[in-house]
């Protein structure tokens, strides 16, 4: 057909079966998106309606209803030439639905709920097709986008017009936005289109809003999304969307904290650290964790060590995320939890100072620079400074980046400001420190060396009472007396070795055994 | 006595127990050093060892299991050690010990060390007696099942398969009620988690519960509200109509099954192609052979009526991943169908695949030739078939290339070399300077898979000049490819071609500017060494060594010491071997051999003999050839495992 003439493949390329691969590159970048046109049965030929504007007022319900109806028609955006003229009417009527329901009074009667949001429902709901790229990384690559866009926006705008209309009423919608409703709604978040995710977000505020009788519910379900995202898929495109809208929910938390609201904090906010994506949702997450914080200091602890369990062991860029997020916490700590949680906290600081990564020994050192936490540094030196001068005093002799050899200077010469005492005498016991940590050192090797001497010898033991054994046997065998050397072994029970004793036990331990 | 549980015992040869009391060890697995304390872990047994059984059942399990608060890879650690722990703590009949602490991990919310906990928990499963699995076994699972955080009802789905078929029928009908419960759990994760044993626990139950009680969960989970619950019971299917009599498949899996294939979700209908064939022979096999040739045509036809989504129309499915998925399996049908119904019905489609837009599609059709060529031939394809490889060589997708390359082996053995020569070698040369290193690498092990195949000759007149003539590229990259690719030629090109053509250029390229091709000079010299003749190592390799641990960048130093010591390590060890065996000939000869791999032989025969303070195994060295571990001439292999090599050895002449 005409239609398809731009993509039509010359005769020569039907012969090896390839289109040439900007071609191909370019039917691609127009596949994005969705599987929704499969459902379509047989396409119904839309006819244009009376406008609504010019409908008289008797009329108006029914033609509403009418238009819903017909935007309930779905089409093929995948092949962008197909059926123009259904697309153009659904999209006015679409266009006239959203004027119509934000600045119209007395629109919205009972009857148009179910025919609304069956009409949401219908555009909206879908199975979201398989990213593009397998590996797709949301800070490199380019999100795909949703091809039926210019419709889905009006439908989502009309949904966000319809919820908030002054005639909205709670009571009505309940009975059609209900939990399967909403569990469907929140699966849509992980469109990788942008747009539709901040259409979502905005829906989901409002919905959560307006109806109370489904707010544990979300909530139960915005947790069951993001253990999935954790500790099962890795994967979920809308986590920074759902946080931003926990942020204002945490907010509005009543105090004391329910149980359940910890219970989300600990077992389901703190384990998000763990993404490999953190990046991409790490402010809004960092957000959520010091709202917590602010409405209940006592959660501070648990906060804290949470990081500390989960903290980067080898990701350099997280590890500056988590200093930066320590730093928010640190900004609004009160007193009295600090001194609970400094001394983890300080070894965990000591350790990034020392990092080889200058970017993380920087962001530790700048903590420093922060007032607050200076004066926090200053109440708690005795404890603090033992924690980190060992690091500090071996880093400013063995860093080879130099902005962070004089950004320890700097924090050396602040403490020994504070607490000069202490700091000459940790001076004059580096050395001697120093020791005592080899020699720990060498007891712990010597110690092991001794476990496992211990261990080979229970390992030859045991294979001379096989062989014994063995020659046990084989004599038994013979008719010949047992011999009175051979003594009956006294390590029958001796366990089987794991891992290299695994062949010698098998050739005579087992036996003995019995 | 502490070492073992046996009264009267005296304390071992060595009584050294006390020297570790139990304190000592434990500080060791508090460290407070993740890493030392991760160590401590992996040497639990160690540890457990120098206690013995009863202090371990008493002091290091109770603290095990109260400081079960530590990083996930301690953790995981800890779930690995307790699985293999039984003989430790006294055997089978104290195994139960080991419990409580593994029902603590089966809890914690990491995945993988809860998984890990929950193979630890199957494995000593087995170990318990009948009354033990009762008594103690049983009671941890339903406390897991009626957990309150997910996570420990998540575990207890994988643990009733192990425990249902040895308890009494009482227990049993709990069993199944608990895995009900399960099955409509309020939250998805653990509803996945039964769906995905559904088919395990399947079949272990009595048929008359398969086909009452699974079933229905099979059905109820085959409908539930999240697709990711819906796909998993589709993946149970498969179990599932292996266990049911053939009459009873058309009505009990069957709705289900069309249901599946028509889902809205694609995830599902993924599913349902994914396992196709799969479930295509379980429905045969239990089906009686007589009629398996009539019944197969009633199923090619029924292929279309099993549902609208037959194959005719997957293929022509509109979403990727499904097209993908169907043909992975497409080509596994095709033994199934035999020669003339393959070519009549899936030849057309998979010609339509290879054609296909989407390279996923492309490469799971390649990916399964060997299907094809045993039924019809590959010749017949080949035309076909080159646009495809070559057109995926380039796809701008490196994953995509990386599976491709890893064809080429089968594939050119189903070419043969001619065609391979004439239309593939250019793209096997080309991925070596490809600008992604996967692809490098992948490219250099192609190289060497490649010259297994065709054999020596063959590289040296096509490969082996093309890979040296890189050594001289600007970019270091690509002269490191050179090295790379000689550490994988040298051994399947053989002494002569090693010593000849590629050690002159290795030896040149160790005055390189770039630190990295130098250390990796020293790299390969380590890597090729065993290959060459002694002459060739003392004079040449040697030299150029020496100067590169006088290298000025630390890296090539660490490289070239390494590789120093590799070579004296070894000449050390063959001369040992001479001195201590100065009469035996076999020895002697072997030792003063110029092939270093029978030498590596001797030493190894001949340390394991040392140890033995016996010359019995050295008569025959060629006897250790079936340990292929202790080739490596490395003195830091345990010392036990050549030890016991020996006593193996000296059982086998024993028993001779």
């Amino acid at each position: 057909s005409s239609a398809s003439a731009p993509f039509s493949v010359p005769s020569a390329e039907k012969v090896d079966g390839f289109p040439r691969r900007s071609m191909r590159r370019a039917r691609q970048r127009r596949s994005h998106s969705s599987s929704q046109f499969r459902y379509q049965s047989s396409q119904v030929e839309l006819t244009p309606l009376p406008l609504l504007k010019d409908a008289p007022v008797a009329e108006l319900h029914d033609l509403f209803c009418k238009k819903l109806q017909q935007c309930c028609v779905l089409f093929d955006f995948l092949d962008c030439v197909a059926d123009l003229k259904g697309k153009e009417i659904k999209r006015a009527a679409l266009n006239e639905l959203v004027e119509s329901v934000a600045t119209s009074r007395g629109v919205l009667i009972e009857p148009l709920y179910p025919e609304a949001i069956k009409m949401i429902s219908v555009n909206i709901f879908r199975t979201l097709p398989p990213s593009e790229n397998p590996e797709f990384d949301p800070e490199e690559d380019e999100p795909t986008l949703e091809a039926s866009w210019p419709h889905l926006q009006l439908v989502y705008e009309f949904f966000l017009r319809f919820l908030e209309s002054p005639d909205f009423q709670p009571s009505m919608a309940k009975r059609y936005v209900d939990q399967k409703f909403v569990l469907q709604l929140l699966e849509l978040f992980d469109s990788e289109d942008p747009r539709e995710r901040e259409y979502l977000k905005t829906i989901l505020h409002r919905v959560y809003g307006k109806l109370l009788g489904l707010r544990a519910y979300i909530r139960k379900q915005i947790n069951n999304i993001f253990l999935r995202f954790i500790y099962e898929t890795e994967h979920f495109n809308g986590v920074a969307e759902l946080l931003e809208i926990l942020g204002s929910i945490i907010n509005g938390f009543a105090l004391p904290l329910k149980a359940e609201h910890k219970q989300f904090l600990v077992r389901v906010l703190i384990p998000l650290h763990t993404a490999k994506s953190l990046s991409i949702f790490h402010a809004q997450l960092a957000y959520c964790v010091v709202q917590f914080m602010e409405k209940d200091a006592t959660v501070t602890e648990y906060i804290i060590r949470g990081l500390l369990k989960y903290w980067p062991k080898t990701c350099t860029q997280k590890e500056v995320m988590f200093l930066g997020e320590i730093e928010e916490i640190l900004d609004v700590i009160e007193p009295s939890q600090f001194i609970r949680v400094q001394e983890p906290l300080f070894k965990q600081i000591a350790a990034c100072i020392s990092s080889p990564h200058f970017q993380v020994a920087e962001r530790a050192l700048y903590f420093w620079n922060n007032e607050y936490i200076l004066s926090l540094i200053e109440e708690n030196c005795q404890v603090i400074l033992p924690l980190v001068f060992a690091t500090l005093y071996r880093v400013s002799k063995e860093h080879w980046n130099q902005t962070i050899v004089s950004l320890i200077y700097n924090v050396l010469k602040t403490f020994m400001e504070m607490n000069s005492k202490l700091f000459d005498d940790l001076t004059a016991s580096y050395k001697v420190e120093k020791q005592k940590e080899l020699k720990r050192d060498r007891e712990r090797a010597d110690l092991w060396r001794g476990l496992e001497e211990h261990q080979d010898r229970r390992m030859q033991m045991l294979t001379e009472a096989a062989r014994n054994q063995r020659n046990l046997q084989e004599r038994g065998e013979r008719g010949d007396p047992p011999s009175p050397s051979s003594p009956q072994t006294s390590h029958s029970d001796q366990p089987e070795l794991k891992p290299s004793g695994a062949s010698s036990s098998s050739s005579g331990g087992g036996e003995s055994a019995t | 006595c502490c070492c073992c549980n046996e009264v009267g015992c005296k304390p071992g040869a060595d009584g050294d127990d006390s020297l570790y009391p139990i304190a000592v060890l434990i500080d060791e697995l508090r460290n407070e050093d993740v890493q030392l304390r991760l160590n401590s872990i992996k040497k639990l047994s160690t540890i457990a060892l120098a206690l013995g059984v009863e202090r371990t059942r008493t002091e290091l399990l109770p603290f095990l299991t109260d400081t079960i608060y530590d990083e996930d890879e301690v953790l995981l650690a800890l779930a690995e050690q307790l699985g293999n722990f039984t003989m430790l703590v006294g055997g089978p009949e104290y195994v139960h010990c080991l419990l409580p602490p593994l029902e603590s991990l089966a809890t914690v919310e990491e995945t993988v060390v809860r998984d890990k906990a929950v193979e630890s928990l199957r494995k000593i499963s087995q170990e318990h007696s009948p009354v033990d699995l009762e008594v103690h076994f049983e009671p941890l699972v339903k406390r897991l099942a009626s957990g309150d955080w997910f996570t420990s009802r998540t575990s207890a789905c994988g643990l009733f398969s192990v425990c249902y078929p040895r308890v009494s029928s009482t227990v049993k009908a709990e069993i199944r009620q608990h895995f009900r419960t399960l099955c409509s759990d309020d939250t998805p994760m653990v509803r996945r988690a039964a769906a995905s044993k559904l088919g395990e626990f399947a079949k272990v139950l009595e048929l008359d519960y398969v086909k009452s009680d699974i079933i229905s969960l099979f059905t109820a989970l085959a409908s539930d509200e999240q697709d990711s619950v819906r796909l998993l019971a589709v993946e149970a299917c498969v179990s599932i109509a292996t266990l049911l009599p053939q009459e009873d498949l058309e009505s009990l899996v069957m709705p289900t099954l069309r249901q599946a294939a028509e889902d809205k979700s694609w995830r599902v209908r993924y599913m349902v192609a994914d396992k196709f064939s799969e479930t295509f022979v379980s429905l045969q096999i239990s089906l009686c052979f007589n009629c398996i040739h009539s019944v197969l045509t009633i199923w090619l036809s029924d292929l279309c009526l099993l549902c609208p989504v037959s194959e005719q129309e997957l293929v022509s499915d509109t979403n990727q991943h499904v097209k993908s998925a169907l043909a992975s399996v497409i080509m596994g049908l095709s033994t199934i169908l035999g020669k003339d119904n393959t070519i009549e019905h899936l030849l057309p489609l998979f010609l339509a695949q290879l054609k296909d837009e989407c390279p996923e599609v492309r490469l799971n059709i390649i990916s399964n030739l060997d299907c094809v060529n045993e039924v019809i031939g590959i010749r017949q394809l080949s035309q076909s078939l080159l646009p495809a490889i070559v057109e995926l060589a380039e796809d701008a997708k490196w994953r995509v290339r990386l599976a491709i390359i890893e064809y080429m082996p089968l594939l050119a053995g189903q070419l043969g070399v001619e065609f391979f020569d004439e239309k593939l070698n250019t793209l096997c040369m080309a991925w070596l300077i490809d600008h992604v290193y996967a692809i490098r690498e992948a490219a250099t092990c192609n190289l060497m898979k490649l010259v297994e195949k065709f054999g020596a000759e063959w590289a040296q007149n096509t490969i082996v000049p093309k890979v040296l003539g890189m050594a001289n590229d600007p970019n270091y990259l690509h002269r490191m490819t050179t090295l790379f690719c000689i550490n994988a030629l040298s051994e399947a090109c053989g002494q002569d071609i090693t010593t000849k053509q590629m050690l002159p250029v290795v030896l040149k390229m160790s005055n390189d500017q770039v630190a990295n091709v130098r250390f990796n000079v020293a790299k390969s010299l380590q890597k090729i060494g065993p290959v060459l003749d002694s002459n060739a190592l003392q004079t040449e390799v040697k030299p150029v060594l020496e100067k590169l641990a006088t290298d000025t960048d630390m890296d090539v130093k660490y490289f070239a010491q390494e590789a120093i010591s590799d070579a004296n390590v070894e000449q050390r060890l063959v001369q040992q071997a001479a001195f201590i065996f100065p009469a035996d000939q076999t020895c002697c000869s072997l030792a003063g051999s110029q092939d270093r791999s029978e030498q590596r032989n001797t030493v190894v025969s001949i340390t394991a003999c040392n140890l033995m303070n016996s010359r019995i195994a050295c008569t025959n060295p060629s006897q250790t050839v079936s340990f292929p571990n202790f080739f490596q001439p490395d003195l830091h292999a345990p010392v036990h495992s050549l030890f016991s090599a020996a006593t193996q050895i000296e059982f086998d002449q024993t028993n001779e």
